[in-house]
């Protein structure tokens, strides 16, 4: 076998991956099975048990999956719209729009909330002009879900897009003829195409919204999610074993989310 | 009541209808054309010639222009939703849905109907009886095979007792033998239903096996209309002869001098080849021995190629010099 | 006609609708970045002060985050695209597996990465008060980017049939590898070069916890005046941000709509 003898240049890639991150997590994971400091149990079981980590394990995983399904929700008929009409006036400029923000880090998506939705964001100038009322969404729960639906939905809408793309317009038009109106064609063929496409993107997504770090950073770190927790163990409390083996959890359930994710999608890009 | 009794067979008019897309060009030139009650017409042409895009007009996947009408019997249904048409269509490619199985996919139009499950499930059993597929009603449509998926998508559009049957390529999907043996089945099939059908399809044999009468298209114009002998006969243009089959075309001084015309025009097995004497001289370049008959490819001394079927016992190898006579039963 | 009149209302609408809500903050802080005075309103005039300001403050944390994608991207093409070749010529589940554990740095959120890093390699004194402990941290963020990007290119170029026919035409392997296989790839490499840079210039996750006093990045001064400058003056930094990205982001479009079917490109900024 002469492609044997290729292997050989994979090798600085893999060194530098075992060396820099395979090892450095294996010892991540050993530091949380390390028993902090005053304490007589594991980190891993004190992050189990303890409910100031399972509450924000709890309020990370609700606040994703919130996201997830709004950014959803709202991404598929974006989605479809695009697809379905692949020639209009004005429609890569419209497409260069919504892809642009895909670039925007964590920190600056916290920022821009801060800008529409902050103490001198525009929400709260029109809300203070119309009603009287101020109205400041930035630095709560509210402010970071709508940071979430703002990197979520342009990494959703193309995905979705292409899904949409790959569906045989032979189905919905022999379902027509066979006498099924618009939202019967959308739920009897459509949804069921879609399925695996929707479910890896919200897979994506969940995973994604997990791990996010830099909006809530800049929104404040006040906010109870699991990144800031890690975060605060880490700088504040340097209370390594703790924040190691939140880490660890996060790690896996973001792993396992985003696996889910790329297993459906080569599934769904087979059948095709 | 047996489904064949309880199928109405309506006829189908299309009044000056054209189709230009947004672009501006032109896929449909005005056409009338009536499919009469009962009768299976197949539309035949290249691809390009707007054969599919007239079967979508017939469907309502697409609209006409202004000014085109479609009455299915005394029915106008021009400004009707494909929904709301009651046509059975099989698609090009079959289109069965892959997330409902056999049973499914053949009940679905009577589900949207609101047809009561009791019924339904009678229904689809006497579908399966139709085209012969009973042990599959629960197979999933990726267990199937290619034959197998064209009976479903045809028993589908028959399922919903549709007014008009359309079938875009039925058979294009399936490779050569079981496409001899589909045609067969579907004709006999046709004929029980006694349904209104157009036929879409760019194989000139199977649209005179499956056609009471076939409409010749090029271009988006309707060449000629009539039934298969006339048309193989009596074609209309050099185009109709030239697509039912091989059409020979010869010119230039030996041509007249032998024929008295200026050109020839003939079909190979209407050539009839001689020992080297009387009739225009030719010599033979290749044979094909095919069983039933032998090919001959020939050029006239001056160069002309063209093509002669013979008897399986002919007896002339490539190089010989032979002369040729037409034996014509149609005017050139 | 699949598509009813009421589908495509509402999804020209829903689609304005998000246009507008991931475009307007952006506008947002463009013109705060440019407004004299943001909470009087534009009223108060246009200025470039606040850039002016922005560049004398934080010019080194520009060069730098430039410097850090630079050597990012040398790293991850020389690393990354013999890779990507082993894993195009070698189908199977082992290299599925290889592929799988280089996209885990990306899977996992680059806080736990940092944290790694810094438990296994932070008490390596130069290293850890260096730039190249934050390079090291954004090729492995932006390694699999790349190699996703070259694999790509070579599938579409049916590469492995080229290699053989080089090959029987006796060409060694080092002159495949260079006059086969990375002009064939070209366009591969082009786009995860542009997604590389990209990532790295706007990486803020693992940068945060890496860096150190002396080692700012783009990122981390942003964050920093978002905590303690006055609203001009972290739009108008922002707002050089954003015009890092533009040609680069015209650039990654550009090519997806040259190379891809759907034209759509795979990014994901750390978030």
């Amino acid at each position: 076998m002469g492609r044997r003898a290729w292997l050989i240049i994979a090798i600085p890639a893999v060194t530098l991956f075992i060396a820099f991150w395979l090892l450095p997590m294996a010892k991540l994971a050993g530091l949380g099975a390390a028993t902090p400091q005053g304490m007589d149990v594991s980190a891993y079981w004190l992050v189990l048990t303890q409910p100031r980590y399972w509450q924000s394990l709890a309020n990370t995983v609700g606040l994703s999956l919130a996201a997830t399904l709004a950014t959803l929700a709202i991404a598929l008929p974006v989605s479809r719209f695009l697809a379905r009409h692949p020639a209009f006036p004005g429609r890569r400029v419209l497409m260069s729009l919504l892809i642009f923000p895909l670039a925007f880090p964590g920190v600056v998506v916290g920022f821009l909330v801060i800008l529409a939705t902050g103490r001198q964001g525009v929400l709260n100038t029109l809300a203070k002009a119309i009603s009287g009322e101020p109205m400041v969404l930035a630095y709560g729960m509210a402010g970071l879900f709508i940071g979430y639906l703002y990197f979520l939905l342009p990494r959703t809408i193309g995905v979705l897009m292409a899904a949409v793309e790959g569906i045989d317009k032979h189905w919905l038009e022999a379902a027509q003829t066979l006498g099924a109106s618009p939202w019967r064609r959308f739920v009897d063929i459509e949804l069921p195409a879609l399925t695996s496409a929707l479910t890896a993107a919200g897979a994506m997504c969940f995973a994604t919204a997990m791990g996010a770090f830099g909006t809530v950073f800049t929104l404040g770190t006040k906010i109870d999610v699991l990144p800031i927790t890690i975060y605060d163990e880490f700088t504040n409390y340097a209370n390594i074993p703790v924040a190691a083996a939140l880490s660890v959890v996060l790690g896996l359930a973001t792993w396992a989310a985003l696996y889910i994710a790329n297993t459906l999608a080569s599934r769904s890009a087979q059948r095709r | 009541m047996t489904l064949a009794s309880s199928l109405q067979a309506l006829s189908i008019t299309l009044t000056h209808c054209a189709k230009t897309w947004p672009d501006g060009s032109r896929a449909l030139e005005p056409l009338n054309l009536e499919v009469r009650a009962g009768e299976t017409l197949a539309l035949l042409g290249p691809s390009g010639c707007g054969k599919t895009t007239l079967l979508r007009m017939i469907c309502g996947l697409e609209k006409t222009d202004a000014g085109g009408t479609i009455r299915f019997g005394s029915d106008d249904v021009t400004r009707t939703a494909p929904e709301a048409r009651g046509v059975g269509v099989v698609f090009q490619g079959y289109a069965l849905f892959p997330n409902m199985n056999v049973a499914q996919n053949i009940g679905y139009g009577l589900k949207i109907r609101g047809v009561d499950s009791v019924t339904r499930h009678r229904r689809v059993t006497e579908m399966l009886e139709l085209v012969e597929l009973e042990a599959l009603a629960e197979r999933r449509i990726d267990q199937l095979s290619g034959g197998q998926r064209q009976r479903v998508a045809l028993a589908r559009a028959i399922a919903i007792e549709p007014r008009v049957l359309l079938l875009d390529e039925p058979l294009t999907a399936l490779d050569a033998r079981l496409r001899q043996q589909l045609r067969v089945d579907l004709s006999a099939l046709l004929k029980k239903l006694g349904i209104t059908c157009v036929i879409v399809t760019h194989d000139q044999e199977e649209a005179m096996m499956l056609g009471d009468r076939v409409a010749v298209m090029s271009a988006g114009r309707l060449e000629q209309l009539g039934n298969p002998e006339m048309l193989y006969r009596q074609p209309a243009s050099n185009f109709v002869a030239d697509f039912l089959g091989t059409l020979c075309h010869l010119r230039g001084g030996p041509v007249k001098h032998h024929h008295g015309v200026d050109s020839l025009t003939f079909r190979p097995h209407e050539v009839q080849l001689q020992a080297p004497g009387h009739g225009l001289a030719a010599s033979i370049r290749a044979r094909f021995y095919l069983g039933s008959h032998v090919r001959f490819e020939l050029v006239l001394d001056d160069g002309q190629p063209f093509t002669a079927l013979a008897g399986p016992d002919a007896p002339w190898q490539p190089g010989d010099s032979v002369s040729i006579t037409l034996n014509q039963t149609h005017a050139a | 006609m699949t598509h009813s009149r009421f589908d495509t209302r509402l999804g020209l609408t829903i689609t304005l609708v998000v246009t507008a809500f991931l475009i307007g903050p952006v506008l947002l802080s463009v013109t705060a970045g440019l407004t004299k005075n943001y909470f009087v309103g534009l009223s108060s005039g246009l200025t470039l002060d606040w850039v002016t300001q922005v560049w004398d403050l934080y010019a080194d944390t520009i060069w730098r985050s430039y410097g850090v994608a630079l050597a990012t991207l040398a790293t991850t093409t020389l690393i990354g695209v013999p890779a990507a070749w082993v894993l195009t010529l070698f189908p199977g589940r082992l290299s599925r597996l290889l592929e799988e554990l280089l996209t885990l740095p990306v899977a996992v959120p680059g806080l736990a990465t940092a944290l790694a890093l810094i438990v296994s390699w932070g008490s390596v004194g130069w290293l850890r008060s260096s730039v190249l402990f934050i390079v090291i941290g954004h090729v492995l963020f932006t390694l699999p980017f790349m190699v996703r990007a070259v694999r790509a290119g070579m599938q579409g170029a049916d590469l492995v049939v080229l290699d053989e026919a080089a090959a029987t035409l006796g060409a060694s392997r080092r002159q495949r590898f260079f006059d086969i296989i990375v002009p064939a790839a070209r366009s591969g490499i082009v786009t995860g070069a542009l997604t590389v840079v990209t990532l790295s210039i706007g990486e803020f996750n693992l940068t945060w916890l890496l860096h150190t006093p002396l080692t700012k990045t783009l990122p981390v001064g942003l964050a920093d005046s978002y905590a303690s400058m006055r609203l001009e003056v972290a739009s108008a930094y922002t707002l050089v941000f954003l015009l890092m990205l533009l040609p680069l982001m015209v650039g990654l479009q550009w090519f997806a709509a040259r190379t891809t079917r759907t034209g759509s490109i795979t990014l994901g900024a750390s978030t």
